[in-house]
């Protein structure tokens, strides 16, 4: 063995743009090592697999800083492909397995074993035909090393999901010389038993000299399989250390990391409050499970107060945007939901603004706003179409009431400092910050009894959130009116929500006040149910 | 469990069952003997399922029916004009033209798989209105462009008294290529049969001696079966049945050599390279193959095998209306492999054969059975062409329909 690490990445340093993305991160891997990465979404972690794998995004943003090191010999990736050559092998969260294949066929897929025929002699190698049964035997040796004893000619069509994962990885220890495997949340879509034999499996392929990165949210796996683990926050690098000098409290810890000190990334705090045993509620949520494309939500409980801020915390794709979509009839949704004593009528957006609740969409430009109409249309939509408002009739036929509606936007215009030119501006040409005032300038003209917030935050700048973040508190404290904040910005929640749940894979795991330990939330947010000494909730 | 199965087989193959039904009550009320129909359908097999064969490896591929093959039909008729100046007569004209056909047909394909990958997922449209027009590029060249600048010489073959190309190409004139193909060999229907069952016999035993996992069992069957036929289409009343047809042994191999092609590319690197691209163009992207590139292959391929598919129908025909041969080559061939019970997402031989056969049933009988029925052969008539786009709305609705369910089932588990 020449060089002491397989794979050493010194430095890096990723902008986009300004935004800096990645700054100075290093990883260093030893062969046959399990190396945990961890961090929470926007931490970096995708950026630096990116950088790893020479993807054109990077190319094409300007390219990187910092040193690539495989075998200990300074390499330019050019591209995915490139990595390949390298030994570098990528085992993919959602499946890159074509289901009308075999698992033959897949494990082979554009590396075919082909022998010579009339057509080929005459029309070039592209028309080959191909060896099935040197394939076959191939993916056998591959399937036998992950410890799958299905038949190779098996569709890949109707398999479990775990097995297709196994498959996938099947696939990458077949590629000769693969000396580097990365494993993006394996274990997201597997049963607790699957995910046991992933592990045992990992262990296995690195046990044979392969080493592995072990990208996952789940701590306790990183704990059971890891030999080292680092951790990014923001883009910056935190730690690196032997998995045996930690635990994964210290993980969970580490990965949200205390904002220095109270206040200073805070931008608007508000004194949380606690609600006691009779405080009449808002909005009981029993079983909720939605059909949201990339947010599932399976089985959601909770209870909000009125008069409470809520917030919905936990990282990307585990379901938390899912619930408000789901509840305001966005999304396919099942389930039980009471709002204000009444029961809710699911699957019905007109009926869910009707009933007094509202929401300012996690998608401004593609549910929120009408981007080719003014802003005071936009402001006044939903009114006039749920409620009938800002219409008056002309000889019967139903008109709009403009005098009203430019009365109103304007009003809004200037209470939420919407920087525009006039109120007929299109929305399309405001800045990401403006347009989410003119939602919940909308979600406000419905004068709802509770409002959803969806990432409100979300591709705005500074200023801008604060004022957003400021106008949520006032709505709150001065007009009483009850709000649902959900975010991924754990910080963001903290800083102005009384009660915060956390959302894992489509499952509340506890509804934590704001003061709980960062290594609740942490713990939480990888799906463990924190232990809180004698702490109670509600 | 059965009644389960039952259904869904009935509901995957509701286009065919339909067809099937009408074909039957068509059969009932048309008074055609059995024995003329039979004539006519092996004379309209022989010379269509080339081209509906074409279809399969654009499906195959993921891009829907290639309704653009009207412009390999374009390409085959550019080819036989040249070959009707030049004055090449039978088979030899016929080669020619064959030869011709494929850089033509391979020059539109290309483009228009160029085209297609610009417009991923809108494959389908796109192609009827590049078919729509084509022709107007066609009708310049064949009115203005020959006769005006390219001279033609044969009188025969242009406008009397005006310039342009005559509006029907007659080839059976002398020097023309009319049954070129046809006539090299034709046998009776019970000889035939048994020629084709050696063959077949012999492409099987070839296939288990190559498979990976010898099935003896099936093998025997299809064998069993292969014989079987073969005696059953010496017995008199099966002879006095097919007694008018007389199989046109070289068309009916060409078809068999494409079925042949058809099965045999799928085996081969590119053929996989197809079938992965059929199915997710992103997958395959991520395993190293050049999307785009296949998808203008396949293009290609199915172009010039639609161009050859056209030079066997007009050599069938023995002419052609030079202005509106190709014009529904796309939508006819497509309803027929849909009635066959294809998909846009999924298609075989076997449907496309199953689809000729059914759908120009249809149209032998069809305009018999409106008239006896109704007095009236248009309402027949008018039947067949509103089957042929009903079949056509139907099978994509289906799709739709079967994906929506698909997708639904998928997100509740």
């Amino acid at each position: 063995m020449a060089a002491e690490y397989i794979l050493e990445m010194k430095d890096i340093t990723k902008k986009y743009g300004e935004n800096t993305v990645l700054s100075n991160v290093s990883l260093k891997i030893r062969p046959g090592e399990i190396h945990a990465l961890l961090g929470e979404n926007g931490a970096g972690k995708s950026t630096l697999m990116n950088v790893l794998f020479g993807m054109p995004v990077i190319h094409a943003t300007g390219g990187f800083s910092g040193e690539v090191l495989i075998d200990g010999e300074k390499t330019v990736i050019a591209s995915p492909h490139d990595a390949m050559l390298k030994g570098i092998g990528m085992v993919h969260q959602e499946f890159m397995l074509l289901p009308g294949f075999t698992i033959t066929e897949n494990i082979k897929l554009n590396r075919e074993i082909t022998k010579p025929n009339i057509m080929s002699r005459i029309f070039g190698s592209k028309m080959e035909s191909l060896d099935m049964k040197a394939m076959a035997a191939d993916a056998r040796r591959a399937l036998d090393s992950v410890g799958m004893s299905i038949s190779e000619y098996t569709m890949v069509n109707g398999l479990p999901v775990g097995y297709m994962q196994f498959v996938e990885i099947a696939r990458e220890i077949d590629k000769q010389g693969v000396k580097l495997l990365v494993f993006d949340e394996p274990t997201a879509v597997l049963t607790e038993s699957e995910a046991e034999q992933l592990l045992k499996v990992m262990k296995e392929i690195a046990a044979k000299g392969i080493a592995i990165i072990f990208i996952t949210h789940r701590l306790d796996e990183v704990i059971a399989a890891a030999d080292g683990v680092t951790i990014l926050r923001d883009g910056q690098f935190v730690t690196s250390c032997p998995t045996a000098e930690t635990n994964a409290v210290r993980l969970a810890e580490l990965m949200i990391g205390r904002s220095g000190g109270a206040g200073e990334f805070s931008l608007v705090t508000a004194e949380p409050r606690e609600f006691a045993e009779g405080t009449p509620l808002a909005l009981e949520v029993s079983h909720l499970a939605v059909n949201m494309p990339g947010e599932v939500v399976k089985d959601v409980s909770f209870e909000v107060h009125e008069g409470e801020i809520f917030g919905i915390g936990g990282l990307a794709g585990q379901g938390k945007i899912g619930v408000p979509n789901g509840i305001m009839g966005v999304c396919e949704a099942t389930g039980d939901v009471v709002f204000m004593g009444n029961k809710v009528c699911l699957n019905d957006a007109r009926e869910a603004l009707a009933s007094g609740m509202a929401m300012v969409s996690e998608d401004r430009r593609g549910v929120g706003l009408l981007l080719h109409e003014s802003i005071e249309d936009n402001i006044v939509f939903d009114a006039m179409q749920i409620k009938g408002d800002y219409v008056k009739k002309i000889l019967g036929v139903t008109q709009k009431d403009t005098k009203a509606i430019r009365k109103h936007a304007e009003d809004m215009i200037k209470e939420l400092d919407i920087r525009c030119f006039s109120s007929l501006q299109h929305t399309g040409t405001l800045s990401g910050g403006n347009q989410q005032k003119v939602c919940i300038a909308r979600a406000l003209t419905m004068n709802p009894k509770l409002l959803f917030v969806s990432e409100p935050t979300r591709g705005i700048d500074i200023g801008a959130k604060k004022l957003v973040l400021e106008t949520l508190v006032k709505l709150n404290r001065e007009l009483g009116m009850t709000i649902v904040m959900v975010s991924s910005e754990l910080m963001e929640l903290r800083s102005i929500c009384d009660n915060i749940a956390i959302v894992s894979e489509g499952k509340v795991v506890d509804v934590l006040p704001v003061n709980a330990s960062d290594a609740d939330f942490g713990l939480a947010m990888s799906g463990i149910r924190p232990e809180r000494g004698g702490e109670t909730h509600e | 469990m059965d009644k389960n199965k039952v259904r869904e087989f009935a509901r995957n193959n509701i286009v065919t069952i339909m067809f099937v039904i009408l074909c039957a009550v068509c059969m009932v009320f048309s008074g055609y003997s059995p024995s003329y129909v039979m004539y006519e359908l092996f004379g309209r097999l022989s010379r269509n399922m080339f081209i509906v064969l074409s279809l399969i490896i654009p499906i195959v591929a993921g891009m829907g029916i290639n309704f653009a093959i009207t412009t390999g039909a374009m390409a085959a008729q550019i080819s036989c004009l040249l070959v009707l100046e030049w004055g090449i007569p039978g088979i030899g004209g016929f080669a020619l033209a064959a030869l011709m056909t494929v850089p033509l047909s391979a020059l539109f394909g290309w483009l228009i798989g160029k085209l297609y990958n610009k417009m991923k997922g809108q494959e389908m449209i796109g192609g009827l209105v590049i078919g729509f027009f084509a022709n107007g590029l066609y009708q310049l060249l064949f009115l203005f462009i020959f006769d005006n600048i390219i001279p033609i010489n044969n009188p025969n073959l242009t406008i009397k008294g005006s310039k342009g190309i005559a509006n029907t190409m007659d080839l059976s004139r002398e020097g023309g290529i009319a049954s070129a193909l046809d006539k090299l060999w034709r046998l009776p229907f019970h000889q035939a049969v048994l020629v084709f069952a050696a063959a077949i016999a012999v492409i099987l035993v070839i296939g288990y001696a190559r498979s990976h996992k010898r099935n003896a069992k099936k093998f025997g069957v299809q064998l069993v079966a292969l014989a079987a036929v073969a005696v059953i289409a010496q017995l008199p009343p099966v002879k006095e049945l097919f007694s008018m047809v007389n199989i046109p042994m070289v068309t009916f191999g060409v078809v068999a050599l494409l079925c042949l092609f058809n099965v045999v590319i799928m085996r081969t690197k590119l053929g996989q390279q197809f079938r992965a691209v059929g199915q997710n163009g992103t997958v395959a992207n991520a395993s190293g193959i050049n999307v785009d590139h296949v998808r203008i292959l396949a293009t290609i391929f199915s172009m010039v095998m639609a161009g050859w598919g056209q030079l066997i129908f007009v050599q069938n025909m023995g002419a052609f209306q030079t202005y509106g041969a190709h014009g529904q080559v796309g939508l006819y061939a497509g309803a027929a492999i849909l009635v066959g019970g294809a998909s846009v997402v999924r298609a075989t031989n076997t449907q496309a054969l199953v689809g000729c056969v059914l759908f120009h049933l249809m149209f032998i009988l069809a305009p018999a059975a409106g008239k006896n029925l109704f007095g009236d052969a248009a309402i027949g008539e008018y039947f067949r062409v509103f089957l042929c786009y009903g079949v056509i709305a139907i099978a994509l609705v289906m799709h739709a329909w079967s994906e929506n369910a698909r997708k639904k089932k998928a997100s509740a588990q």
